[in-house]
């Protein structure tokens, strides 16, 4: 029997190696992997965010424009949910019976403990409807939420639309603070001035028991954190113009643009067609949605910023600005009508002088402009002396903020094209291309795009003699100002006194007989309008007819830029259009024997093309 | 007899880590039951039948009753046990069918008896009986001497309770008698029984984690492989070889038709979620990923008194009994689990000490049992709280809430004591 006494140590070398595994065992679940703290946390801490109320948004005359209302999500708790009689619910709430089991699944995969949607955005029938039903339905409940609503039927293109994140933002670093189902600015202000419109959630941490009961605030709220309000914008846009502007531009394609040339503040802010921007709220938004992104008439398009188009004779001033600025003409210098460089498109008097080429729009006068400015014999190669004088043109050009973005406060702006030596070497091989190749740009077509909010920019610039601030809608954000950057003046690289110049030709434009802008008239009001004209030659169909002008001339307080596609001839459609929204921002008032134009201009494009 | 030299000869030891496993339990089942909205000074105020609805109370009282029981264990005379080993087991024997019969079924399992306001569980007591019963017949007979009768006897004493217990439906308790076979095997049992197991427990996890053809495919290999290599061994024990081989490829299939056919879905599901505890995790793997989630978040130092978050919200079920282990994980770390684990070496290791040092055979063989008993509870009860071992409803010794397990253990860990004191006395006389 002795020798059985060493099985002590085999029974003993079991208790011990049991004991071991589980000292191994146990250092790692609870020393190495930290992956049941988390776990843990997820099962009793609940956070709790509390949503501010996003900041409204206010027209410059301080009109309410965007603000919240409650709206009513149907909620479920899967686990709560006891005997459902789905076809009563069902026929409540009038939805198809298989919308509600793929919404129950929904929620279950979700959390059978923590509430998710159901139906979200309740209508008022239909809220009216299940309340009082709702003792029948355990599991179910009834919360409000805030959603964005318009007291506007305009500028749905520059507030934007708010919408709930996508899984896609979800993942991205900076959309973090987000959780899903949350909503946020999508496009346009709303997206721009999301952070400040937001402001601030607020967390609290609570712990809950394996039912879902409330167990007091975690560390006595250490980590709680309080909401702050969003903050309210004060856009510059004046709703009465842009409601005007609008109105007018009913039936056609095209922008409209205005700004005061003093501080860069948009006043109104067109892109045709437009569209309400409540279609982009509440149910059944994503089909809204793409209703308007399938519409052939592309309404979702936001034409100010993101269309380019050649600028046409517009362009013939800087054209002009940059010539007296490299003192290569003076005002007073006169050039032929030769046809032979450039077919002119109306007869008129003999271009003595800049201000009767710019009444008039002269194409061969501005052909000898631009080529006096890029041909300066630098070079005895004619090629090499166009690509150096075409690069410093160029240099000019992007000093009026073309070809690059204004930074504009709202996303979505495009740069436009003004083409460097660099551009025609890659298309036509180095000193393969002179002046006759590029002398398009000189009257402001071919291989040259602008967007409208450009162009009205460049009549900001005209109007200032030579600065600008960058075009923005706040004026104010919450108590504070706008944004640092729109307080900084850009200025071009043309002295003023040579646009100074100029202006007696954009006045001639519109204010002297037989100029092609004499539509925009407003001297019977008292309104020294300032403009030009400009018919941008459109491969696809009709020209696109546009005006652009700053008013009063003496002292400027609107710029603006209208677009209208394929209206043909800038003068018959563009400019009358123009004229009316300068009158009606700095008078208030149509004169009555302007009325007629009011009733002509809201329709389809095609009436005011001329064919010859 | 005098006092002095009584006082002296209990094993002090043995009794001092009851006393701390005992308190430690004490405080872990306060915790596990507290209540913020219930703080220590309104408990106070209210009276005592407000009182009883507390587990740690009715545990306190327990375990006040509990000392009484060890005083009188410790003042029977020790061959009273010997004496009436039988006696007790028979009695126990009765007790469990009475209860088979008149117990109405609690949670699916006919194993409580009702008396007034107690509960009490007859399986519990099983264990100490049966272990009597078996250390009674262990001193009369020579296990290394193949006597297939007695040996019989031996196999049918050990299996008549579990066998009753088994149909109560609670087939955790029953599970324990097998750690007698530890006893058995220091008594002179072939250690090839063991091994046996062993290796079953092995084919059976293998079998359930690898497709079973793959299994006998892998031993075909490791045979052919032995024939290739060494052949000499292979004619020589050939036999021994080819039998190896049939017992192995009969386990596989045999675990195979244990698990499907034997085992009700439940127990198949524990042993399911054993392997894939996300399987089901809202169901039958609830328990587990909830008592690892409140071990695993309880760090190096634990969270603290009464502050562990998954154990006071309920997220552990039947955390003051069987999972009392998440309380001590969570609220004391692994600090706290490794002196709880220390514990149960240090009380296994004395226990064996003293089982050794009896000069008979019954009182080693006893000794030997409450080692294996109380071993078999450790190793289960935390196995299952750290996903190791399949959900088996056992408690764990001395720290679990419950007074028959908590009596259960008192008097199987006291008996023992009462046999060891009157050891020396047993010369004096």
């Amino acid at each position: 029997m002795q020798y059985l006494e060493g099985r002590k140590f085999v029974v003993q070398g079991i208790f011990l190696a049991v004991a071991l595994v589980f000292a191994v065992r146990l250092f790692h679940i609870q020393v190495l992997d930290g992956s049941y703290k988390l776990a843990a946390d997820k099962n009793t801490l609940q956070r709790i965010v509390q949503t501010p109320y996003r900041g409204m948004i206010y027209d410059r005359n301080g009109q309410l424009l965007v603000h919240n209302i409650p709206v009513y999500d149907l909620l479920v708790i899967p686990r709560e949910v006891k005997n459902l009689d789905s076809a009563r619910f069902c026929q409540i709430l009038q939805m198809p019976i298989e919308e509600l089991r793929e919404g129950l699944k929904a929620a279950k995969t979700y959390s059978r403990s923590k509430a998710s949607p159901l139906v979200q955005n309740l209508s008022t029938p239909e809220l009216a409807a299940i309340q009082d039903n709702l003792v029948d339905f355990p599991g179910f409940s009834i919360k409000a939420r805030m959603a964005r609503a318009y007291r506007t039927d305009n500028m749905a293109h520059a507030l934007g639309y708010v919408g709930p994140i996508s899984p896609m933002m979800l993942e991205k670093p900076k959309y973090a603070k987000y959780v899903a189902g949350d909503f946020l600015g999508i496009s346009g202000l709303e997206s721009f001035y999301e952070k400040e419109l937001m402001g601030r959630r607020g967390v609290q941490y609570r712990m809950v028991n394996v039912r879902g009961v409330e167990k007091g605030a975690f560390r006595d709220g250490e980590f709680d954190t309080l909401s702050v309000a969003g903050q309210d914008l004060h856009l510059s846009i004046d709703a009465e113009l842009q409601k005007y502007g609008e109105f007018l531009m009913q039936g056609k394609r095209g922008s409209i643009v205005a700004i005061d040339p003093k501080t860069g503040e948009i006043l109104a802010f067109v892109s045709a067609p437009a569209f309400e921007p409540t279609r982009l709220t509440g149910k059944g938004l994503g089909n809204r949605y793409m209703e308007l992104l399938r519409d052939e008439s592309r309404p979702l398009f936001n034409r100010p910023l993101a269309a380019t188009y050649p600028p046409g004779s517009v362009f013939k001033l800087v054209n002009e600005a940059i010539a007296l600025q490299e003192g290569v003409v003076t005002p007073e210098t006169g050039f032929p009508c030769n046809q032979r460089l450039v077919r002119c498109t109306h007869r008129h008097e003999y271009p003595a002088n800049s201000t009767i080429a710019i009444k008039n729009s002269c194409n061969p006068y501005f052909y000898q402009v631009m080529f006096a400015t890029v041909r300066r014999n630098r070079s005895p190669n004619k090629f090499k002396d166009a690509a150096l004088g075409l690069a410093e043109w160029r240099k000019h050009v992007t000093s009026f903020g073309l070809a690059q973005h204004l930074g504009v406060d709202i996303p979505g702006e495009r740069m436009g094209l003004i083409p460097s030596p660099n551009f025609y070497d890659k298309r036509y091989g180095q000193n393969r291309w002179g002046y006759k190749t590029v002398y398009s740009l000189s009257i402001g077509q071919g291989e040259i795009g602008i967007t409208p909010l450009q162009m009205a920019n460049l009549m900001a610039i005209f109007a200032n003699r030579g600065w600008y601030y960058a075009p923005h809608f706040v004026r104010r954000i919450g108590n504070g100002g706008p944004l640092p950057q729109f307080a900084q003046k850009h200025y071009t690289t043309v002295a003023a006194q040579h646009f100074e110049s100029i202006i007696p030709g954009m006045l001639a434009v519109v204010n002297q007989r037989g100029g092609t802008g004499i539509n925009a008239n407003l001297s019977d009001a008292g309104i020294w309008v300032a403009g030009k004209t400009g018919t941008v030659q459109n491969p696809h169909g009709d020209d696109h007819a546009t005006f652009a002008a700053f008013a009063p001339a003496e002292d400027p307080k609107i710029a603006i830029s209208v677009f209208i596609e394929n209206a043909g001839f800038g003068g018959s459609s563009a400019a009358p259009l123009a004229g009316l929204m300068i009158e009606k921002y700095l008078r208030g008032k149509i004169a009555p024997w302007r009325n007629r134009w009011e009733q002509w201009l809201p329709g389809p494009a095609h009436r005011f093309v001329v064919h010859h | 007899m005098n006092q002095v030299r009584y006082s002296r000869s209990i094993d002090w030891v043995t009794l001092l880590l009851y006393i701390l496993m005992v308190g430690l339990g004490l405080l872990n089942v306060y915790a596990a039951s507290y209540s913020p909205e219930m703080p220590f000074s309104k408990v106070f105020s209210s009276d005592w039948s407000g009182l009883m609805a507390f587990n740690w109370f009715k545990q306190l009282v327990w375990i006040g009753a509990a000392v009484v029981l060890i005083v009188i264990l410790i003042v029977i005379d020790y061959k009273a046990y010997d004496t009436f080993a039988y006696v007790l087991y028979g009695g126990m024997i009765a007790l469990l069918l009475v209860t088979l019969v008149i117990a109405r079924p609690i949670a699916g399992s006919r194993s409580w008896l009702e008396l007034g306001p107690v509960r009490l569980q007859p399986a519990e007591f099983a264990k100490f009986t049966t272990a009597l019963a078996v250390s009674r017949f262990m001193a009369g007979i020579n296990l290394r001497q193949q006597n297939f009768r007695q040996q019989m006897v031996l196999v049918g004493l050990t299996l008549l309770p579990p066998a009753l217990i088994i149909a109560s439906n609670e087939t955790g308790q029953a599970l324990v008698f097998g750690a007698f076979l530890l006893a058995y095997f220091r008594e002179g049992m072939s250690p090839l029984i063991l091994l046996i197991l062993a290796a079953g427990a092995v084919v059976l996890i293998l079998s359930l984690l690898v497709p079973k053809l793959w299994l006998v495919g892998v031993f075909t290999v490791i045979l052919a492989l032995v024939f290739v290599f060494n052949s000499r061994i292979l004619r020589h024990h050939l036999p021994l070889a080819l039998s190896t081989y049939a017992v192995v490829v009969g386990m596989v299939f045999g675990v195979d038709f244990f698990y499907n056919n034997v085992l009700q879905p439940h127990q198949r599901k524990r042993i399911e979620v054993l392997i894939n505890p996300s399987a089901d995790p809202l169901g039958f793997g609830w328990n587990v990923t909830q008592s690892k989630i409140a071990i695993g978040s309880g760090g190096l130092l634990g969270k603290g008194f009464l502050e562990g978050t998954q154990t006071r919200f309920d997220f552990v079920p039947e955390q003051s009994t069987d999972f009392i282990f998440c309380t001590v994980g969570e609220e004391w770390g692994w600090f706290g689990t490794m002196i709880t684990v220390v514990l149960f070496m240090t009380l296994l290791a004395r226990i064996i000490y003293v089982a050794e040092r009896q000069k008979s055979v019954f009182g080693r063989t006893y000794g030997y049992c409450v080692a294996s008993i109380i071993f078999f509870h450790f190793c289960v009860n935390i196995g299952m709280t750290i996903g190791l071992a399949p959900v088996v409803g056992i408690p764990l010794p001395f720290f679990s809430y419950g007074g028959s397990s908590l009596w259960s253990f008192t008097i199987l860990l006291f008996i023992l004591l009462g046999i060891d004191a009157y050891r020396k006395q047993d010369l004096v006389r």
